[in-house]
């Protein structure tokens, strides 16, 4: 992938308004690419480009001085960083012309107290009143908030008001849904997270990379390696420095286990919620069998902690390529009885036109990953952001649909190209060492991964060795607003299957 | 589909049992018969456990076989399994579902995070682990532990439940 090229210029092509101003405002380098610190108003008018020209907004966050907005520039295969200086506590929202944007800025304005002027939901987002004291990331400490009333008090008089969480379900992840209802018939969705915040960028800052690199690890088990992965690649291209080639292949080998085995375990939760019993068996079989093949390889079922920045944690253990490729045979054998029970009349009927995210509302969301590529969007990291896939490119599976069915198609489709992607990686393994010391210098970076629920970017600004600031995206922070949307069309009865359906996460985007 | 590989059954740990037992005879506590009913409460997990909390329910380890199931609702609950560091913003949550979960009850803490925090010690957000705002019968230790290790864990309960 091209490296270093200064990307602003490719705001200002179709951007003559602001691209003027972007073209002359200071360029920080912000590996591998540019960042435009601008005015206020350019700021804002970036916002406006932005959206008329339907760039995705990939992230959006703050550190002790700035806010930072990342956009996705798909024809030249680049993201855009730009950021401009907070006065006095505000900043332009870019939430009226970018409603992606909104989440983030209650996030950031729970904190760091920044106030985002113009903003579409002033409503605190992570901070439920519970800290013992508000903005936690701002320089200085500020008495607690209040608890506040988040919803129309009135709603519950005029309509069936369903909520499900923060805690619910058999084995679930930490979030409340709020469904307002009409009969059986969702009128509203609304989603609270931040229930499981855990204060993950403070306990980053001013940490080494390699000591902060558990936080990033622990944000998302299901996605331990892709965030470690970004995280370590951020680590790494702020401090100039790479991993060696054998431990990026065997990332490549983590990352494609971790797919199969998280695209394993929807479908055997899919299965079980639709009464498919003969699904659940078999994928649960199947990714136990994986995920003992990863301890013997790689030392821990989950491979948490096992990417380290500046390389790998430990090499791959004798034997362990070998109990890695028996457990993918076992798979390739039972893919073909997965597809034949997906295309069964019990599931199909079942998954077939429920929690259809396609067109625009898809598009505007952002969301990339099996919720993307099922609805059209063929996005993905890996073949033009992760340098590791260069090589060994892989074909990326789309569908048109957009619903329930074709996720678990694009899932399938996954997994056997995993499976030809560590196998292939396995095979062409180079040798030398796993891991590098890094140097205690500094630099700032943005490095993505691909999830199994999509794309993963970590922006880090380390300062002499040291963490100063730091902002993981993961996926959920699009994807829970595409389900709010899909849901607002379906049935209360659907509610939990479209939730699993898109793999809804919390940890990841509640730091 | 090939014979499920079901897991040698593994002793329960000894230890485990009687310091169990004589808990719950000190509390001269009504038993429950030989099946525990599970409600998992979250309360800020990684979903780290999770996961491995579902592959209990695998061919593998089936823990359906040694009477123990997870169910929806802490009305139903025997045993509370808390994973997880215990979040300011979970707190409430937690003390509700023990509220509503009928004495006699067990809480299992699984996972570091539950046991006291684990990396999460010292976070503004995060008070430590589940003893703090509930009382802990057992702790299961890891980042996440096995599900052999959880397993075992439950059937010393389901032991010490049944002596
Ligand atoms: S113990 Fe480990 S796996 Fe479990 S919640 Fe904590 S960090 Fe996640």
């Amino acid at each position: 992938m091209a490296r270093g090229r200064d990307y602003g210029a490719i705001m200002t092509d179709s951007a003559p308004t602001a691209g003027g101003t972007i073209g002359a405002s200071p360029a920080e380098t912000c590996k591998p690419w540019h960042r435009h610190d601008l005015t206020a108003a350019d700021w804002a008018a970036t916002a406006r480009d932005a959206a008329a020209q339907s760039r995705v907004l990939l992230a959006h966050w703050a550190d002790a001085s700035r806010v930072y907005a990342l956009f996705l520039d798909i024809d030249a295969n680049a993201a855009v960083p730009i950021s401009t200086a907070v006065e006095g506590g505000a900043y332009p929202a870019l939430s009226p012309l970018l409603p992606a944007a909104a989440l983030y800025e209650r996030m950031i304005a729970d904190l760091f107290g920044y106030r985002a002027d113009g903003a579409i939901d002033p409503r605190p987002w992570l901070d439920h009143g519970t800290w013992p004291g508000a903005f936690p990331m701002a320089p200085r400490a500020s008495p607690p908030r209040p608890d506040f009333d988040r919803f129309d008090p009135g709603e519950q008089d005029r309509h069936m008001v369903l909520s499900i969480g923060p805690v619910a379900g058999l084995i679930e992840e930490a979030a409340h849904l709020r469904l307002t209802l009409d009969g059986p018939a969702i009128l509203g969705a609304e989603a609270v997270l931040g229930f499981t915040h855990k204060g993950t960028l403070g306990l980053m800052r001013g940490k080494s990379p390699r000591n902060a690199a558990r936080f990033a690890a622990r944000l998302s088990a299901d996605s331990t390696v892709a965030h470690s992965i970004a995280f370590a690649a951020a680590a790494e291209a702020a401090l100039d420095a790479a991993a060696p080639p054998r431990a990026q292949r065997l990332r490549v080998i983590m990352l494609e286990t971790e797919r199969i085995a998280v695209h394993l375990d929807n479908l055997a939760e899919i299965g079980r919620l639709a009464a498919a019993r003969s699904v659940s068996t078999l994928c649960g079989r199947l990714r136990e069998t994986l995920l003992r093949a990863s301890q013997s390889a790689f030392g821990h079922r989950l491979m948490m902690d096992c990417v380290v920045p500046g390389g790998v944690g430990a090499d791959i253990a004798d034997g362990g390529a070998g109990a890695l490729l028996r457990a993918c045979a076992d798979i390739a054998a039972g893919l073909t009885e997965i597809r034949r029970l997906h295309d069964g009349t019990a599931l199909a009927s079942r998954l077939g036109g429920l929690g259809v995210a396609s067109g625009t509302v898809l598009a505007a969301s952002g969301a990339g990953g099996v919720a993307g590529r099922a609805g059209g969007r063929a996005f993905d990291v890996r073949p033009a952001f992760m340098p590791a896939f260069s090589q060994m490119p892989p074909a990326v599976t789309i569908a048109a649909a957009g619903d329930a069915a074709a996720r678990q198609a694009v899932r399938i489709g996954e997994i056997g190209e995993s499976l030809r992607l560590i196998g292939g990686a396995l095979d062409a393994l180079p040798a030398g060492p796993v891991a590098l010391p890094l140097p205690q210098t500094s630099g700032e970076a943005i490095a993505c991964a691909e999830s199994s629920r999509g794309d993963i970017w970590h922006w880090l600004r380390i300062d002499h060795g040291q963490i100063a600031a730091a902002f993981p995206r993961d996926p959920g922070w699009a994807l829970w607003p595409l389900a709010e949307s899909v849901l607002k069309t379906a049935m209360a009865e659907d509610a939990g299957m479209i939730r699993t359906s898109f793999a809804l996460p919390a940890s990841g985007m509640d730091l | 589909m090939s014979t499920p590989p079901t897991e040698p059954e593994e002793a329960a740990d000894t230890e485990m049992i009687a310091s169990l037992s004589a808990r719950l005879e000190a509390a001269a506590q009504a038993r429950l018969g030989r099946s525990l009913a599970i409600r998992h409460v979250n309360t800020g997990s990684c979903n780290g456990c999770e996961l491995e909390l579902r592959a209990l329910s695998n061919v593998f380890y089936d823990l359906e076989r040694f009477g123990l199931r997870f169910v929806e609702s802490p009305r139903q609950a025997d045993v509370l399994l808390v994973t997880g560091p215990l979040t300011r913003n979970l707190k409430a949550a937690l003390e509700q579902a023990w509220d509503a979960t009928p004495d006699p009850k067990w809480v299992i803490a699984v996972g570091d995070c539950a046991v006291d925090g684990g990396v999460f010690k010292g976070s503004y957000a995060v008070l430590g682990g589940t003893g703090l705002s509930v009382p802990v019968d057992l702790t299961i230790s890891g980042c996440p532990p096995q599900p052999n290790r959880i397993l075992s864990g439950l059937r010393a309960l389901l032991e010490a439940n049944a002596a």
